[in-house]
Order: C-alpha cells, then structure tokens, then sequence
C-alpha cells in the first residue's frame, strides 16, 4: 500500500482558459487501484529542484481503472503547483502519484444527494455522478461558476443540473433550496472558502443534521512568513522558506513524516508540540481548538514567533 | 443528566446512552414520545417556546402503561396524536416522514424500545443518528433480540428470561443493536442444559 503509483499523462485537455484536465494510466499497462467519488490522488512534481507534492480530486469515472483523470485550475499566486501542471506537464510526461484517499466520500445512508458546486469544486461531483449513475441512485447538482466559459465541463453533465454564472447576478438560491428538499437528503459543498461557510451557516440556521451536510474541507497549502523549527526527534533545526510548508520542509531535509491528505483534513500528520513561545498559524479543519496549544498539523500550518520545537 | 438517565449504569460502549432534549433550530420539530417521555417533551417546549408553533407530536402510553397524553396536549403543539400503540405509532411516523423535509429536528423521549424504534426508522429515511437527540425517562424494560430464532420479545423485566418465540432461557446482554433496535439474548444453559439461574427482575 506504501508503494506509489508510477504513472504517464496521455491526455492533457484544456476545457477553458484556466482549467486543463490531465489523464494518467499506468506506465506498465494494467489496472489502476479502485477508488470511489470524492477520493483524491497526491501529485509529485519536480519543480526545478522544488518538491511539490499537491492533493488533487480524481474526477473520472470510479468505474474506469485503465486511468485517472484530475482537473486543475491554474492558481496565478498559488506556490506553483498548479502552474507546473499547465505549464510543464505534456502527454507523456511520467509523474508519480498516490494511492487514491477519501475525505469525501458519499454517505450510502442519503435518501437523495444533494451537490453544491463553485467553480473548480466540481471535480469530486463528477466522480460522484459516475458513480451513483451506475446506481441509479438518486442525485441534484447546482453548480455557481463565473461565467460559462469558465464552467468546466458543463457542457458534458446530464441530468438534474442547474448552472448559476455571477456574471449574470445568479446565485444559488440556497435557503429555498435547502429548505424543500426532503428529509434524509445528504448535501454535499465543494468550493471556494466563502462558499462553504455560506452552506454550513445556513443549513445549521435550517435545522439540517450536522452529519448530513459534507464538506470537501482539504485545501493546497498556502504560503505565509518564513520560519525556523526545531525538529526534536531527528536532533535538528530547519528552516520553512514562504513557498514551503512545514510538511515539505520536512521532507526536503529528509525527515520521514506521515502524511495523507496534505490539505489539513484527515489528521495524518499531527505533530505534538514540545516548546511554543510564539504562535501557530493553525490552517487545518482537524485539530480541536483546545489542542491549539500542543499539537500542530506541518501539511498547512505554520508558526510565527520566537521558538517552536516539535516531536518529530 | 437527569435522574432517569444516571439510573442506567455504565456499561459496554454498544450500549446506547441518553441525553436531555435540548432546542435546536429548525424549520418543523418532530418529537416522538411515550409514557413518562412527555415530561421530557414538556422540558423541551419550556426550553423554547417557539419549537410548538412548529412542533409535530407522535405519543403513546409508556411500557408500563403510565399515559401522560394530557401534558402533551397542554403543550398546544401544532400538531399532536395519540396512538394506541408503538406499533400504531410507528405506522404513524411513516406516513409523516413521507413529507417531512430536511429542516426537521427530530427529539425522542420515553422508553428505550420506543426510542430505540423510532431511531430505527428516522436512520432508514437517511437522517444521521448521531442528529437524533434522544432522552430516556420512565420504565427501563428492554426490547431484546433472541440470537438463534432472532424473535424481538417486547418489555423484558428479567435476567434470565424465556423467548415468547422459541421458548429458550435467553441471558440479556447489554449488546445492543440500532439497526433491530433491540437488545441481545442469549441461551444461557446451551453449555448445561437444564441449568437456568433464577430470573431476577432487573428492568421495571
Ligand atoms: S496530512 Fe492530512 S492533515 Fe496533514
């Protein structure tokens, strides 16, 4: 299971201006592990000496395993992966990737499933879609994006599809829409931050179950103010250049750390804290605030402060 | 926690434990109830007294046969029945979650079997169970599943006691599960047939 999956781009796609699609199969022929909607792949890239290990959502079909498809939408002041994806991945390049993980999978128990889309958030709902159309179970997607050159895929989903473009002032009627569906629906949210919280505040003002409404809640590690760290374990003191994030620090100084998500959401890499004289910048949906003090998640957090010391 | 709820002691973590009904919002109120179970609706109205404007009450008398459905009535809730039975109740419940939508907080009181059932079906119409707010007061008496002929004996007071289905001499675990609702027994002389401890009244 730790082994890693060595795989060859044999078809990059660009479906508009931002957005490119990229299908890897196995560079030894054969089938890919099964994965199931909502599950994510980590990219490695060599960047020019940069190691670049980014989580993206698959968003073909579950049922195929000849190859995985992910979706990426170039970030112009992310840290670079996304532009090493447009600007340096070809059909044939060979690249390296990960087991598929779900943070997000569908909950089997939902009367209905309810998908709530911004812009590239649509990548694990395909997936999804695949898959309950092979179930015939039953599903609605409203997918706001800013207009409809910027809708990928639009143009290939069938069925209960509603699309909104702010460009044209329409947005997802979100409390009606909530509020009619029948009990036992399972919501699903995928997109920008501002979105999520939008969902999550609202469907709690509703009254809809807590554990019915589900959040694609990993993001990319963002950049922040450089810091040092003492690694306590490994009896050593690195440095987290801005474009770095603890986790890959880590890595590059060759200190084995566990990981899985690299996006602060499934707990892998929790770290305790020895000494703190400083603050964490505490970036991830895992940790419980009263362990702000004593513990710290490397893939997204970061520190700014006098000292900082962890277990590793 | 309440008195009824300290009185279950602590146990194996199969074994489901209550809290106390607590207001939450939401754009209906459906609270299912029996016997001593309408104090604990009671509680909740006067919590908030927005929840009976938008409140759907299903009750019916407790195990033991207390039958509280005056205090429910008072409670001027929107809508409030009263059935025979938990069966009949349960019947009921069916035909409202045919139109209940997502908005609905779901509250249980009373009895274990009542609540344990009611849960059962909220769970197969796709509601969360860690959702479903649950307190238990009144009669502890346990819906227990035999696990060799698999018949559900209602309101069983004893340890050891005998299968109303296929007759064995069945030790009550505190085993439980969700998805019969019902407690696990097990034959308790299979290793010495014949040698069955005296039934002791456990749950009233
Ligand atoms: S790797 Fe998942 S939380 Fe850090």
């Amino acid at each position: 299971m730790n082994a890693k999956l060595q795989v060859r781009v044999t078809e990059v796609e660009a479906l508009n201006p931002l957005i490119k699609r990229f299908r890897f199969v196995p560079r030894d022929g054969g089938l890919l592990p099964a994965f199931s909607g909502g599950a994510h792949v980590v990219v490695e890239m060599e960047d020019h000496g940069t190691r670049r290990m980014n989580p993206y959502s698959l968003s073909s079909d579950p049922e195929d395993r000849t190859g995985y498809e992910v979706t990426v939408r170039r970030d112009d002041a992310g840290r670079g992966g996304s532009l090493y994806m447009h600007n340096h991945v070809a059909v044939g390049t060979e690249m390296v990737i990960s087991h598929p993980v779900n943070l997000f999978p569908l909950d089997g128990r939902a009367k209905k499933h309810l998908f709530l889309a911004g812009g590239i958030g649509i990548t694990p709902f395909k997936a999804m879609i695949h898959q309950l159309g092979h179930i015939g179970a039953k599903w609605e997607l409203h997918y706001a994006s800013r207009n409809p050159g910027l809708c990928a895929y639009g143009d290939l989903l069938r069925g209960p599809v509603q699309f909104y473009y702010d460009d044209d002032k329409s947005f997802i009627p979100l409390k009606d829409l909530l509020a009619r569906q029948p009990l036992g629906t399972h919501v699903y949210c995928c997109g920008p931050k501002g979105m999520l919280a939008w969902v999550r505040a609202t469907a709690a003002e509703l009254g809809l179950a807590e554990h019915a409404v589900h959040f694609e809640e990993f993001t990319a590690p963002q950049p922040g103010a450089p810091f040092d760290v003492d690694l306590v374990r490994s009896g050593r003191r690195i440095h987290v250049p801005a474009h770095q994030s603890l986790l890959e620090a880590m890595e590059a100084a060759g200190v084995d750390a566990p990981y899985l998500c690299r996006g602060g959401a499934c707990g892998q890499c929790e770290c305790d804290v020895v000494t703190l004289d400083g603050q964490i910048d505490h970036r991830d949906h895992w940790l419980a605030p009263t362990d702000h003090k004593t513990k710290i998640m490397p893939c997204v957090s970061r520190f700014a402060g006098r000292a900082l010391a962890i277990d590793r | 926690m309440k008195d009824a709820t300290m009185s279950l002691p602590p146990s194996i973590l199969s074994r489901p434990v209550y809290g106390v009904l607590a207001p939450r919002p939401g754009l209906a109120h459906l609270v299912i109830a029996d016997g001593a179970g309408a104090g604990a609706v009671a509680d909740l109205f006067a919590a908030d007294p927005g929840i009976a404007g938008r409140a759907h009450v299903l009750y019916t008398p407790g195990p033991d046969g207390g039958d509280d459905w005056a205090v429910i009535e008072a409670l001027g809730a929107a809508q409030a029945q009263r059935a025979a039975s938990v069966p009949t109740l349960l019947f009921r419940l069916a035909r409202v979650l045919l139109d209940a939508k997502a908005g609905t907080q779901c509250y249980l009181a009373g009895s274990e079997g009542l609540i344990g059932q009611a849960e059962r079906d909220l769970m197969a119409q796709g509601v969360p169970h860690q959702d479903i707010q649950k307190e238990h007061r009144g009669s502890t008496v346990r819906r227990v599943q035999c696990v060799h002929c698999k018949g559900i004996t209602e309101a069983v007071r004893t340890d050891p006691f005998v299968c109303s289905h296929c007759g064995l001499s069945l030790y009550v675990r505190d085993h439980y599960s969700r998805r019969l609702a019902a407690f696990q027994g097990v034959c308790i002389d299979a290793e010495e047939p014949g040698n069955i401890p005296p039934a002791v009244e456990k749950f009233a």
